[in-house]
């Protein structure tokens, strides 16, 4: 699988570089700063970006940017978008055009190789890979407001949490040491009270979940 | 000794000779601002009486027409006074330039643009108006009624006329008399001997008279002098610029950096403390581990693993401590999006839902963004807080210089300076820009905090966009 990095720090970008390749990864590209980046996509098309947020020359969002500039002109081109600090906004950027193939995740996440590299292999696949915080944070806010969220049981609710997440039943199953099936009951139950049309394939059921989260952040506010 | 006394004698022929010039130069300009000074004054007021006057005649059979009479004068006197305020300072500055070499700068604030707005509505700066001539003339008196040295002016044009009068006068009584004198005295009589009294009256007639004259002539230039002082003194506003005004200002520059400098220093004292017993303690625990694990390795794996997990959780923690921590220094949004993008992620994480209109052309200086940023933070954590409020809107807008934020709930309202330490913080945070803060709240809500700072935009491009959190 060839992968186009984008770290602007030396350590951080070798230690992804070992990582990476250590899991069989092909790295087609290293590159520093946003237009590299940029020029780096659209060339070398890669199976999925690894993106850090702030990269020279502004040291602002241009990773960002970069990445989904790039995903205007290359429908659904995977990207794992890495920072130091994770924010609803810059998810909801990077899910709004709805086609998924879109990881967000803390930098401190690759701490956990094996969750890291499920990941990035998520996210090639054109799954979703959402950082826990973020997902906290929009269960944070979408329960505050009155909705069909508070009649989730607590199980229910993290069932939903790594859902959103990106994880799939059998990743959800083992996290919570429980059956396949009790994780597909929870999520038949989830989706009857949260009132979403069931969705066989799993990238878009996460999809829904994640738009049914925002929207009811988004439309109470 | 001969040479001294010749010098001498020549100097004093000079003297006079120059102080009698002198006196006829001063004269001379007498005449002129007696001159200058008559469009001004007398202009206004003849066309303000003459307008009355044919108005009344014209309305006479009618009752209100005494009334509208005066209304006309006073409107034709102000308008042909408004058209000779500029004039008649500049005039006022050319001879004070031309005759003492004295550099009177007229410097006006600029006038901001007319605006456009979306609703078809022209916005002065001040105020809105549906036609563009009237928002035109009303900006042009709110400016001229804001502008110091329009102010200056204006009283200029009202001062003028008093001074000249009060300085022309007496130099024009003194000659006019002196001249009656003068010739009054040797008016040729009927015989009369030489040394009679009736002589000697005559004498002493024409002696005074002389003596007037010479006055008004010493005085003349004098009086020019003491023209340009007052002229000076009422349209030199920067010359003028006030030791009261100064010193208050200097009171509260020393003030407010006083403020921002003991900030500051608690800033640093808390983001000291805050590394000291967080990250630094922890990275010291995931050393001592990674130590015990180095000994353990050969002994007991199975606690060297396990004390790995430990490590790396360490190092977790550590990680997300020194996050928190620089949220509170710098928010990273802030640097990678500036203000506007910035207080959308605030409003998508506030406990309160939060409406975000933003309307900045560009991007404000990074000091001003941080702190209006953080004093944003603090009016939302206080709307939810304690106003009891069901949503919050956020409205930041840059106009004419100012950099204007206001945050409204629907809470219970009262929100008062004196009570809590936190808008005090604000106004104290705003203060080292220049900035103020507003309240305008009643019992029962809504409240409305308004920010207002003065602040240059990095570079003119105006785009506004509206969000929902």
């Amino acid at each position: 699988m060839r992968v186009v990095l984008a770290e602007d720090l030396y350590l951080l970008r070798e230690g992804l570089i070992r990582l990476l390749e250590a899991h069989g990864f092909t790295i087609a590209a290293a590159v520093e700063t946003g237009p590299e980046l940029l020029e780096a996509l659209l060339t070398h098309r890669p199976d999925v970006a690894v993106v850090d947020v702030r990269l020279p020359p502004t040291l602002t969002d241009e990773g960002l940017q970069a990445a989904l500039k790039a995903r205007r002109e290359i429908q659904g081109l995977p990207v794992l978008v890495l920072s130091q600090h994770v924010q609803q906004l810059y998810a909801r950027e990077l899910l709004a055009d709805g086609t998924g193939g879109i990881g967000y995740l803390l930098k401190d996440r690759v701490f956990n190789a094996g969750q890291f590299i499920d990941a990035v292999r998520r996210v090639a696949a054109g799954g979703t890979a959402m950082d826990p915080d973020v997902i906290a944070k929009l269960m944070q806010t979408t329960s505050r407001r009155p909705g069909p969220l508070l009649r989730l049981s607590p199980r229910e609710r993290e069932v939903l949490e790594l859902m959103a997440e990106g994880c799939s039943n059998s990743a959800i199953a083992a996290r919570l040491s429980v059956s396949d099936g009790a994780v597909a009951k929870h999520i038949a139950n989830i989706f009857t009270k949260l009132e979403i049309v069931p969705d066989e394939d799993a990238n878009r059921r996460v999809l829904a979940v994640l738009a049914y989260l925002n929207g009811t952040a988004g439309r109470t506010g | 000794m001969t040479t001294v006394s010749r010098t001498s004698g020549t100097s004093v022929r000079a003297q006079a000779r120059s102080a009698l010039s002198a006196g006829g130069e001063g004269l001379a300009r007498l005449a002129v601002l007696l001159l200058a000074a008559v469009p001004g004054a007398v202009l206004p007021v003849g066309a303000a009486i003459f307008s009355g006057v044919m108005a009344s005649q014209l309305l006479q059979s009618y009752d209100v027409g005494l009334f509208l009479a005066f209304l006309l004068a006073a409107v034709v006197g102000s308008a042909v006074a408004a058209a000779n305020v500029r004039r008649t300072a500049n005039r006022t500055r050319g001879q004070l330039e031309r005759w003492f070499g004295i550099r009177l700068p007229a410097v006006y604030e600029p006038r901001p643009e007319l605006e456009l707005d979306g609703r078809g509505h022209w916005w002065t700066g001040y105020t809105y108006h549906r036609s563009r001539t009237v928002a035109k003339y009303a900006q042009l008196v709110h400016w001229g009624l804001r502008d110091r040295t329009t102010r200056a002016e204006l009283l200029w044009l009202l001062v003028n006329p008093v001074v000249v009068v009060a300085l022309v006068g007496p130099v024009a009584a003194l000659l006019g008399v002196g001249a009656a004198y003068t010739l009054a005295g040797p008016v040729p009589a009927n015989g009369f001997d030489p040394l009679s009294s009736r002589m000697t009256s005559v004498l002493l007639s024409v002696v005074l008279g002389v003596v007037m004259i010479v006055v008004g002539m010493l005085v003349a230039p004098l009086a020019v002098r003491a023209y340009a002082e007052a002229a000076r003194r009422v349209l030199d506003q920067d010359g003028r610029a006030t030791h009261a005004q100064l010193t208050r200002r200097v009171a509260e520059l020393t003030e407010t950096r006083a403020d921002a400098a003991g900030n500051q220093a608690a800033e640093l004292r808390r983001i000291e403390r805050d590394l000291h017993d967080g990250a630094q303690a922890r990275l010291v625990a995931i050393g001592m581990t990674l130590g015990t694990i180095e000994h353990l390795m050969d002994t007991d794996q199975e606690a060297a693993r396990e004390l790995l997990a430990e490590a790396r959780q360490s190092s977790a923690r550590a990680l997300q401590e020194l996050r928190d921590l620089v949220r509170g220094i710098h928010p990273p949004v802030l640097a990678e999006r500036g203000l506007g993008d910035a207080v959308r992620a605030l409003a998508l994480d506030s406990a309160l839902p939060a409406e975000v209109c933003v309307s900045l052309p560009d991007r404000p200086p990074a000091p001003v963004e941080a702190a209006v940023y953080f004093s944003i933070c603090e009016l939302l954590a206080n709307a939810a807080k304690h106003s009891g409020a069901d949503q919050v809107w956020v409205d930041i807008l840059y106009r004419a210089g100012f950099l204007r934020v206001t945050v409204t709930d629907d809470g219970v309202g009262v929100a008062d300076p004196s009570r809590g330490t936190g808008l005090r913080g604000i106004e104290k945070r705003l203060g080292t820009f220049d900035g103020v803060l507003s309240i305008d709240s009643t019992l029962g809500g809504p409240t409305t905090i308004t920010l207002e700072l003065p602040c240059e935009l990095s570079s003119p491009r105006t785009s506004t966009s509206f969000a929902k959190a």
